[in-house]
């Protein structure tokens, strides 16, 4: 009963996001109100019956209802309930309804948030959302129904695949689904504009907060998904430049630099037409990563069914929308006014080069996904694209922005002063040259590659504290000055210096981890030690344990430094009766920034068992990073000039409440 | 400054930075491209020795061998054709024998593959699709290695990475 409810609050939303899709649109013709609200009706509706369908299926999970074969093929009656609730989504069917439930959150925001819009502005966003939502809802009623019941029942479920059942799952997807999806209110705005052919600052204002958003929960995702990696399958690696991976990377590349094209929108009124661009690029680059990770067109944990008809499918969802919204691009685009002046030399010239690399920077990671893939198909032969290519490639685009980075916010709008900023960022250079040279005195030659990185990195962060320094006179003027300054500062001056200084942090994460990273890789015994990076390692022994739906081995190693004891650690081997398969479990001992990081191997006949044991140096530094972005983005979005739902210019704001 | 002569700064100035990541992704694909073969290609093809490249097959059963400190030995075969390969380090949670897999690196001058890196990155079928397309391409493809999964495959991954001398840390 659950499950034919859910299919048929299924049903229902994309009635609705059909209504929706047409019938503002008419009202926006005639200049009818009552037809343009509609949109929101039915956006708010679309999204109470998405969620109803939603929880149909999170509640068939829980009760191991085994007539459904989405439940029977993911789902287990011994897993414990959070992996019941995660597994909904850790499957293509349950992933696919997450996406079309966060796509309607995402309408329902803009219809209850954007009171504020004008009507008919209102009226094109929700249609083309509803676009969007009604090719998605087609897709998952036509392909893949998560709510097909099994003619008999089985007693027991194949239970899920067991790399997924960690707490990654409950955090990762939802968070990249609410950053791929989010940007598509941005595309949505985009397109809105195309059709009505006006666009102006108050445009870039509303739609900033939306892109910031999605841009906060991508880049958390990312990270997330990252560090899953890293301790879930056993050997360390946190970036594999795996196409999925690359299909989160793109949108979030894209996604930045429309964040900062909408700021010279939104401020000077200028580059207009590029970031509506830009806007429907992110969200293309979006449906591109969901038509890579859910088609089939490559095999990695993330593509969990290969069925080509899904993949036409996606396929044909792909070239209507990104076709028709650069048609519509292109005819429309010229239409649009042009925006202000600017010299090369100024906040805006600096814009344009975040925007001209980080563009560029993704059109590499695209070449780069898709290459091999038109390689196989036009030419029929396979190649690999790994990470020697992005090294040789993307690295150095990336270096130059981030040279690049700390000059932005410190240059002037209109007309900058090079000179001035660069005597300003004068002590965050030396900072960052007598880093490289005490990293290079320290490790003693070597490549010089990775001491200069980290002078980059230690050079991007500085850069940030200066220009916090800068804004508010520290060391120039009286301490109590400083902290009224400080406390006048917009929260999205603090934002660009978390976010910034959130860049310089990840990129020492990676040059530690990658250039210092020591292994030891080798079969103990019980009563054997390893050294590794300082550490003495003994195995004390294995130990067998019973979980709810599997056995593990575990391996406790007795860890010492120096003759003193630190701790204990405890890897282990689980392996999942009803799949027949095994996961690792890595141990970690986190020290200040650096972990050591223990996982298992294949016990042998002799009652030894095969061990991986990494010390790795500073590599929390990576996903502090990102957070610290993410931080950032929090700042910026509270700054009262973005707050969602309350997008009007601030001096209005202002003199209506003075005493806030 | 002009408007025409701003707007021939900033288009100078990209078509100046589209060249540069031009020439950084030619320059990448010349030196970092990994190509694919299969036991039978590598024999037709006589690849010289220390040139990497990915070999895809299916373990031969019976022909694993583990030595000393982690040392392995098997062979991939692909119907026509067997190739040794050694790795040394812990074998992906998913290698086994008679099944799909995956393996990067070079052959030496004896004609072993030195692998540095053993994928076992494979749905239900045990088979990863580069494999099971090369097997499909020669016509060795049986059908039960399709029908072992009934509904939806789901799939797993496990790597391997092979001893440090041989990785690029």
């Amino acid at each position: 009963m659950i499950a034919e409810s859910g299919h048929y609050a299924l049903v229902l939303a994309l009635a609705l996001a059909l209504i929706q899709s047409v019938v503002p649109l008419i009202g926006a013709r005639l200049g009818d109100a009552a037809l343009m609200n509609v949109a929101r009706s039915s956006a708010l509706a679309q999204l109470l019956f998405v969620g109803a369908s939603f929880t149909a299926l999170v509640m068939l999970h829980v009760n191991s209802d085994f007539s459904v074969a989405n439940v029977y093929e993911n789902s287990h009656s011994m897993k414990p309930l959070l992996y019941k609730i995660t597994g909904v989504w850790g499957n293509h069917e349950g992933s696919m309804l997450l996406w079309v439930s966060i796509l309607a959150l995402f309408g329902g925001l803009v219809a209850s948030f954007g009171n504020n819009l004008p009507l008919s502005l209102r009226a094109h966003v929700l249609a083309v959302q509803a676009w969007v939502a009604s090719a998605f809802y087609l897709f998952i009623l036509m392909t893949s129904n998560p709510f097909l019941r099994i003619a008999s029942p089985p007693i027991e479920g194949r239970d899920l695949n067991p790399v997924l059942q960690d707490i990654g799952l409950a955090v990762h997807p939802p968070m990249l689904y609410l950053g791929y999806v989010g940007f598509s209110i941005s595309f949505s705005f985009a397109i809105a504009s195309l059709m009505e052919g006006r666009i102006d600052a108050a445009w870039a204002r509303w739609v900033r907060p939306w892109t910031l958003v999605a841009w906060i929960f991508l880049t958390l995702g990312i990270a997330m998904g990252s560090y899953w990696a890293y301790y879930e399958l056993g050997w360390g690696g946190w970036w594999f430049w795996d196409p999925v991976e690359n299909a989160s990377l793109m949108p979030w590349l894209a996604g930045t630099a429309l964040l900062h094209s909408a700021l010279v929108m939104e401020k000077r009124n200028a580059l207009k037409v590029w970031t509506i661009l830009l806007s429907i690029l992110t969200f293309s680059l979006s449906l591109l990563g969901t038509f890579l990770v859910r088609s089939g067109v490559i095999t990695s944990v993330h593509a969990f069914a290969t069925d080509p008809t899904r993949g036409v499918f996606i396929l044909l969802i792909l070239c209507l929308f990104i076709g028709g919204s650069l048609s519509l691009f292109a005819g429309r685009a010229t239409s649009l006014k042009q925006g202000g002046l600017f010299a090369p030399i100024s906040r805006e010239g600096a814009l344009v080069l975040n925007n001209l690399l980080l563009t560029v920077a993704c059109a590499v990671v695209l070449f780069g996904t898709l290459y091999p893939l038109a390689m196989e198909m036009l030419a029929d032969f396979k190649m690999s694209v790994g990470a020697p290519f992005y090294n040789l490639s993307f690295a150095p685009l990336f270096a130059l922005l981030l040279l690049a980075v700390p000059f932005g916010p410190m240059l002037a709008w209109k007309r900058g002063d090079l000179l001035g900023v660069m005597q300003r960022l004068l002590a965050a250079g030396v900072a960052g040259l007598v880093v490289v040279a005490i990293v290079w005195a320290w490790v003693r030659g070597g490549s010089a590659l990775a001491p200069l990185a980290i002078g980059l990195g230690v050079f991007v962060i500085a850069g940030a504290v200066t220009d916090l320094v800068e804004r508010t006179g520290l060391v120039r003027l009286p301490f109590a000055t400083v902290l009224h300054r400080a406390r006048g500062l917009p929260r999205s001056a603090w934002g660009t210096a978390f976010a910034h200084a959130g860049l310089g942090v990840a990129l020492i994460g990676i040059v530690c981890e990658t250039t210092w990273n020591s292994e030891y890789i080798a079969t103990m015994k019980p009563n054997e030690t390893a050294h590794v990076a300082g550490y003495d390692l003994k195995l004390d022994g294995l130990f067998q344990r019973q979980g709810p739906n599997y056995r593990e081995m575990i391996a406790e190693f007795k860890i010492s430094r120096d003759g003193e004891a630190v701790t204990v650690m405890t890897p282990s081997k689980r392996s999942f009766t009803t799949r027949g398969s095994s996961t690792t479990e890595a141990a970690l001992l986190t020290r200040g920034a650096s972990q050591l990081y223990v996982s298992l191997g294949d016990a042998t006949a002799e009652g030894a068992i095969a061990v991986r044991i990494y010390h790795k140096p500073l590599v929390l530094l990576i996903w502090w990073g990102p957070v610290l972005m993410a931080f950032g983005g929090v700042l910026s979005l509270s700054d009262r000039r973005l707050r969602v739902g309350a997008p009007k210019p601030a001096r209005a704001k202002q003199r209506l409440q003075p005493a806030e | 400054m002009t408007r025409k002569q701003r707007r021939m700064t900033i288009i100078g100035g990209s078509l100046a930075v589209l060249a540069l990541a031009a020439a950084l992704v030619l320059n990448a694909l010349r030196d970092s491209i990994v190509f694919f073969s299969t036991p039978t290609m590598v024999a037709e093809k006589h690849v010289e020795p220390g040139k990497r490249f990915r070999l895809g097959g299916l373990v031969q059963p019976g022909s694993l061998q583990r030595g000393d400190n982690l040392a392995v030995t098997f062979e991939v075969a692909d119907g026509n054709a067997k190739l040794p390969v050694a790795f040394k380090g812990i074998l992906p949670d998913l290698f086994r024998e008679g099944q799909g897999v995956v393996a990067e690196g070079a052959l030496d001058a004896n004609g072993v593959f030195k692998a540095d890196t053993v994928l076992a990155k494979h749905d239900e079928t045990y088979m990863p699709k580069d494999v099971a397309d090369a097997l499909k391409k020669q016509g060795h493809w049986k059908d039960d290695y399709g029908t072992q999964a009934s509904g939806a495959a789901k799939p797993a991954a496990t790597t391997a990475q092979g001893n440090p001398q041989g990785a690029v840390r």
